[in-house]
């Protein structure tokens, strides 16, 4: 079975559904977990869920569109990435504390 | 000939001067700050001057001799409408139009050159005052909305210079506006005047609604197509306009503000109070005659209205001891007269009076102001008293001004008064012999009051001790002289001429000269002014302790009219305080404190609790932020994805049938 034989053996529907449970696990982190770096990895986590649905849609539909847009998505998380640590370790030196809960004033 | 005559220059020269004056004035040194203030209403005295001299070219008028119309190279009335229009609204147009017509242009004779004459005066008069810039500033922004109401060719424009007028009156009434009586002065004119300005409101919507124009001509075209407006609302058209030519004019009931006027400047109370702003009522009722005209009711009510206010305000003359305020009395008794002459339609004849005593009116506050000037500011005629030698020429001036306002002849006063005179003799019945005794009454009245005056200020010994009267300058006395040569000769146009030259413009009645009738009544009138110069004579020279004794032994009559009637006090407890009351309970603490203040504290309230409900939800915790974002997400999705239109009613079937059950 080659691999051309094993993607069309695979139906949408898993694709999707697999999709999906990455983005639920995605918001549930995201709601529940208190360490700031562990809401920032649920981030990325929903990130890749909807990654993972354009290019099952790209192949689908055989549009390249969707692959290029996953290519934007990856471009802007591994920014964001960047720029968040940077607040993260900024708020870890002036807090001493990753909570959530506990980061709620803008001022200090 | 019907060239271009740029009419529009005459009220915009001296907007410019005010512009210039009112602007720069303050840095400008105080000659060019004269320059400019004399130089405005010159310029359009002279453009009036052209105008008048195409008109009617002095030579053709000597040839001229009979009832026909006066041969002129410029044919009247002659219009300039400023080609962009003013408000178009549908069918209904306004325009800035200029009329000049023969009416106008008296009127415009009067304003521009009697206003020439006290700008000149007033550089002697106000030399040492402070806000010298000031002042002529608003003696220009007064040239300017005067000759927009004189030339306006609509009763909206009118109204401009109407408001315009008032305005310019207020800020020089109250020119002294660090004294308190000077600043309520200027107040009280600008109330009173309100009331009378929302009879003209009320008048020009009228107008709006019965012919759909506002426009002078137009209205008196249409009123003559239709003999079917009489009476009616023609009545209530001219009633309303009456009341705002009594607020303008001061006739009773709203003349109380002129008297008050007269702690403004001495120019200011000759030139607005005397001979020009006060005027504009009779010349509204002038130009607007088509509707009295046709409201014979009208026409008895402003006759009626003038007569009686000729005569109240000469009897409070008699008392008066402030000189300028004799003057102010007698100013509204004249237009009494100049009313009279409207009521009895007799146009001419009113205008006529206006004219002159625009003249001799302003010549005697002019001379008063000399007076002034000369004792160092006092204004009491019992301080005064045989400035005769002191000051020769503002005694000769006087003297002829108060032979022409005392109605002797050949003085202008004499003609005219008994242009008015005759005309309500004329009028005949009851009515008009009622007008006519009145009027003569009057007459009476002025000639003593006026001659009580003379003999008080200039005759006898002086009365005070520490003043050192002097005469005035002749920048002051050179307007003095020229006004005293047009009171002179004011009159000798002759009232047949002056109303042939006017009827096109004031139609209708024209007065016929019967010589059987009219040498009679010029005589009573001429003996009537000299029986008021005997009683003066009388009672100031010959026996000047007798004033004193019939003021006691009538103290009640004296003290009524030494406090004008109680008017003032009578319109404070009846108008001003109740309004006051109101203004204060009603206005103030219920309406504005309860109501809309309660209003206002409510919204403010509503506010306040709900930011601060929704205050809770701004928490800065990043997971309850995530929580609404995931709940917004969850409603938006159920919201798009169930099929809400097909749910409702199975959801409603099911109900109704468990209900059933």
């Amino acid at each position: 079975m080659n691999l051309v034989q094993f993607q069309q053996a695979v139906p949408l529907e898993w694709y999707l559904i697999l999709s999906a449970t990455l983005f639920a696990f995605g918001v549930v982190g995201f709601l529940i977990k208190r360490n700031l770096i562990t809401v920032f990895m649920s981030i990325e986590l929903m990130l890749n869920a909807v990654n993972l649905s354009f290019v099952t849609f790209a192949h689908q539909w055989h549009a390249v569109k969707g692959q290029i847009f996953v290519f934007f998505v990856m471009m802007v998380a591994a920014a964001e990435a960047a720029v968040g640590l940077a607040i993260i370790i900024a708020v870890f030196r002036t807090r001493a504390t990753l909570a959530v809960d506990r980061i709620d004033r803008m001022k200090l | 000939m019907n060239g271009n005559l740029h009419i529009w220059l005459i009220p915009l020269l001296p907007f410019a001067g005010f512009l210039l004056n009112g602007i720069l004035g303050r840095h400008l040194p105080k000659a060019l700050v004269t320059i400019i203030a004399l130089l405005a209403p010159l310029a359009a005295f002279g453009v009036v001057v052209n105008a008048a001299l195409l008109a009617f070219s002095p030579m053709e008028l000597r040839s001229w001799n009979g009832p026909g119309p006066i041969p002129g190279l410029l044919s009247l009335p002659y219009i300039e409408t400023c080609p962009v229009g003013w408000i178009n609204v549908g069918a209904f147009h306004i325009d800035y139009s200029f009329v000049l017509d023969q009416l106008s242009l008296v009127m415009l004779l009067v304003v521009t050159g009697v206003g020439l004459l006290i700008h000149i005066y007033s550089v002697g008069y106000m030399k040492h005052e402070e806000g010298y810039y000031r002042f002529f500033a608003y003696m220009n922004l007064f040239m300017f909305f005067m000759s927009v109401l004189v030339l306006a060719g609509n009763a909206l424009l009118m109204f401009v210079g109407w408001e315009g007028v008032g305005l310019a009156s207020y800020l020089l009434i109250g020119f002294y506006f660090q004294k308190t009586s000077a600043a309520d002065a200027g107040k009280k004119a600008f109330i009173v005047n309100r009331i009378g300005d929302f009879g003209f409101l009320i008048a020009m919507f009228l107008l709006l609604a019965n012919f759909g124009t506002l426009t002078f001509s137009e209205i008196a075209t249409k009123i003559g197509m239709d003999p079917g407006w009489n009476g009616g609302v023609i009545t209530v058209i001219a009633l309303c306009m009456l009341l705002g030519a009594a607020g303008k004019s001061a006739q009773l009931p709203l003349y109380i503000w002129l008297p008050d006027a007269m702690e403004g400047p001495t120019p200011v109370s000759a030139l607005i109070h005397a001979a020009t702003m006060v005027t504009a009522g009779v010349y509204m009722i002038a130009r607007s005659h088509a509707i009295f005209d046709h409201s014979p009711f009208a026409l008895g009510v402003v006759a009626i209205v003038g007569a009686a206010t000729a005569l109240f305000a000469a009897t409070i003359g008699l008392v008066q001891n402030d000189i300028k305020r004799v003057l102010a009395y007698s100013t509204v008794s004249q237009l009494g007269y100049m009313f009279l002459g409207c009521g009895v339609a007799a146009y001419s004849a009113s205008i006529f009076h206006l004219m002159t005593h625009a003249f001799f009116k302003a010549l005697l506050f002019l001379a008063a102001g000399s007076v002034i000037h000369g004792m160092g500011g006092e204004q009491d005629l019992r301080k005064m008293g045989g400035l005769r030698k002191k000051m020769p020429i503002t005694f000769a001036v006087t003297t002829i001004g108060v032979l022409a306002i005392a109605g002797i002849p050949p003085f202008a006063g004499f003609f005219s008064k008994d242009a008015i005179l005759y005309a309500a003799f004329a009028q005949g019945g009851t009515f008009g012999l009622v007008l006519w005794q009145v009027g003569a009454i009057t007459a009476l009245l002025t000639s003593f009051y006026m001659f009580r005056l003379w003999y008080l200020v200039f005759l006898g010994e002086s009365r005070s001790h520490d003043a050192h009267p002097h005469e005035s300058p002749w920048s002051m006395l050179g307007p003095l002289v020229i006004l005293a040569t047009l009171s002179t000769c004011g009159g000798w146009i002759g009232i047949g001429r002056f109303s042939s030259f006017l009827k096109p413009s004031v139609g209708l009645k024209t007065l016929e000269s019967s010589a059987a009738l009219e040498i009679p009544l010029m005589a009573v009138a001429g003996a009537i002014a000299l029986v008021g110069w005997f009683i003066a004579h009388f009672f100031y020279k010959l026996k000047p302790a007798a004033p004193a004794q019939l003021a006691t032994s009538f103290s009640g009559g004296y003290k009524l009219l030494l406090n004008k009637y109680f008017v003032d006090e009578f319109y404070g407890y009846t108008v001003v305080k109740p309004l006051l009351g109101i203004s204060k309970y009603v206005l103030e603490y219920v309406v504005d404190f309860a109501i809309l203040g309660g209003i206002a504290w409510l919204m403010g309230g509503i506010a306040m609790l709900s930011g601060a409900i929704l205050q809770r939800w701004q928490s800065g915790n990043i997971r309850s932020y995530a929580a609404w974002l995931a709940a917004g997400a969850a409603a938006v999705l159920l919201f798009v994805l169930v099929p809400w239109s097909a749910v409702w009613p199975v959801a409603f079937d099911f109900l109704s049938k468990g209900s059933g059950h």
